[in-house]
């Protein structure tokens, strides 16, 4: 266990000391802003207008609206973003032959999994909590609900750690980070598709691809509600994930 | 200590190792030499649980590198062709790390880590970040990371490369004290290396074995009269014939001669005969100038080239 903790240090000290960390959080706080803001000023223009629009005001819950919208649009950034969190975590011990160490010492592929995991995904929960300061304007000034916020979270949360085990096991299979994040955003990609091509499917298709749908869960989350289902779903994607990467890792002892 | 049978090892129809046997015992110095691509580093990497053999079997103390695995990681250090090194790091916190991660306990690891970077004069360096270290530093850190938690067995590709003369004067000293308490397998092409630090020699070429015995066994080091260099004012093939017919040689070879300038001749004899009183008989008697005339001890480096070119 302690081998896990090892691991999980080494790649956090790893992440703060190279550019990639803070590229990522950087660009992605920089465009929540923007995002944001944009979002709460349509907001507030069109409960405006609908205000003084058919006669009885129909107030909108405005920091609902925005964080809904606001959450939606952060699922997409992060499809880019998650990737390049996970490209490196085993294609660059590959290159640099320190894999050649790992393997070499007492330290076992699960646990330098579960080590390299946790910290990516210590690192994902850091970037979450740092838009907490983007989005506390609707705290200061105003009264939301706080239950949908959270549900958001933690629907992104559940998100992140899927993706991310999907991350980790593309970046067992190769060497290059760049071939790494490429099909990581590509099956991410897909799996965001699915809720499109659902809306055009039927009957049991239309059922097998919204369930398969990442996007799908990810609203429901936005609304503030949690369906089990929807946990079950996101925990299984990265449970996948992890199972693959373990036996990704098996694999090379039994390469001839 | 170490017990190897049999190992091979297929890259895809490809044999880098071909059915090789040997053993180490503990506390001895085995030296792996070889051309380029003869399969050293295969082997090494088999033996560290690296990677997996197609056939044969390999236990390093006493555990089967392929079922017990971690038993025999545990007891291991290892110095890869490339030493394996982040670069972000600073040397000090690689080697907890390091350390750490094989299992140094945390109340000795502070000194372990002290007492490796002393051995490896990397003390002044220790909190430079690693990737602005020159080559010479770098292999340094690379060996010390193979000494961490003390292991029985260590397994060392090419430890002195990089290393300027002094440097690699300290690492073959240092080598050569951890003989007794750790058994190492070095490998090398610096022949001198060999000579200098090893008890016994495996040459590999082509992914087998092809001569396996100490170094003096090897270079039949004795008083230098098995092999006697020739330079004889005669006629080179009748020379070269009357030589050859002498009790004891095993072969004549002639270089030189054109004609009317003295040819050399290097005559192989059997081991422990001195014929060089014989030879220079020989040689007088048949009215031939013999105007040099020395014995020879075969250097590594002839035994190895001797041996590895015999395709």
């Amino acid at each position: 266990m302690q081998n896990v903790l090892a691991i999980w240090q080494r790649e956090m000290k790893s992440y703060f000391v190279s550019p990639i960390a803070y590229v990522v959080l950087t660009v992605f706080l920089f465009l929540c802003g923007i995002f944001f803001s944009s979002m709460l000023y349509m907001t507030v223009q069109y409960s405006m207008q609908s205000q003084f629009g058919q006669g009885g005001a129909q107030p909108i819950d405005v920091p609902w609206y925005v964080c809904r919208n606001f959450f939606g649009t952060m699922s997409v950034v992060l499809l880019f973003m998650i990737p390049m969190l996970t490209m490196g975590l085993f294609a660059e011990e590959k290159k640099r032959g320190t894999m050649e160490l790992l393997l070499t010492t007492p330290v076992g592929n699960l646990q330098a999994m579960l080590g390299k995991y946790l910290a990516s995904l210590t690192f994902f929960v850091i970037l979450l909590v740092a838009t907490g300061i983007t989005i506390s304007p609707l705290f200061l000034w105003g009264q939301p609900d706080i239950k949908p916020i959270l549900g958001g979270y933690l629907g992104l949360f559940l998100y992140g750690a899927a993706v991310l085990a999907v991350g980790l096991f593309i970046s067992t299979l190769t060497e290059n980070q760049i071939i790494a994040v490429v099909i990581t955003f590509g099956i991410s990609l897909i799996l965001w598709l699915t809720e499109a091509f659902s809306g055009s499917a039927e009957g049991v298709t239309k059922e097998v691809l919204s369930y398969l749908s990442v996007i799908g869960h990810l609203d429901d989350f936005l609304k503030g509600v949690i369906d089990t289902s929807s946990v079950i779903y996101y925990v299984t994607f990265a449970f996948v994930g992890l199972f693959l990467t373990y036996r990704s890792l098996e694999s090379t002892r039994w390469k001839s | 200590m170490i017990e190897v049978e049999h190992l091979s090892k297929l890259y895809g129809g490809r044999k880098a190792v071909d059915d090789i046997s040997f053993a180490v015992k503990k506390g001895e110095i085995l030296g792996f030499l070889g051309p380029n691509g003869a399969g050293k580093t295969t082997t090494m990497r088999i033996l560290t649980c690296y990677m997996p053999a197609t056939n044969g079997t390999a236990r390093v103390a006493g555990y089967d590198v392929f079922e017990e695995s971690l038993e025999v990681r545990k007891r291991i250090g290892y110095l890869p062709e490339n030493p394996p090194l982040y670069h972000e790091m600073t040397v000090q916190s690689y080697l907890n790390f390091v350390a750490k991660i094989k299992g140094t306990p945390p109340n000795k690891r502070k000194a372990n880590v002290d007492d490796v970077m002393q051995k490896c004069s990397i003390g002044d360096v220790r909190n430079r970040i690693i990737g602005k270290l020159s080559k010479g530093y770098k292999q340094r850190v690379g060996l010390a990371q193979s000494l961490l938690n003390n292991p029985d067995v260590l397994i060392l590709d090419e430890p002195t490369i990089g290393l300027d003369p002094k440097q690699i004067s300290e690492v073959r000293s240092l080598i050569k004290s951890l003989a007794g308490e750790h058994t190492v397998i070095l490998s090398t092409h610096i022949l001198p290396e060999v000579s200098m630090t090893c008890d016994r020699v495996v040459i590999i070429h082509k992914g087998k074995v092809v001569a396996m015995d100490t170094v003096e066994g090897l270079t039949h080091q004795v008083s230098g009269g098995e092999r006697v260099a020739l330079v004889v004012d005669g006629p080179a093939e009748q020379v070269r014939e009357k030589l050859q017919s002498i009790d004891g040689v095993t072969s004549v070879k002639v270089d030189g001669g054109a004609e009317g300038h003295p040819a050399s001749f290097t005559v192989e004899c059997k081991l422990n005969t001195d014929l060089r009183r014989v030879l220079a008989c020989a040689v007088v008697q048949q009215g031939w100038g013999l105007l040099e005339l020395r014995g020879v001890s075969l250097s590594l480096e002839d035994v190895f080239i001797n041996l590895v070119t015999q395709e």
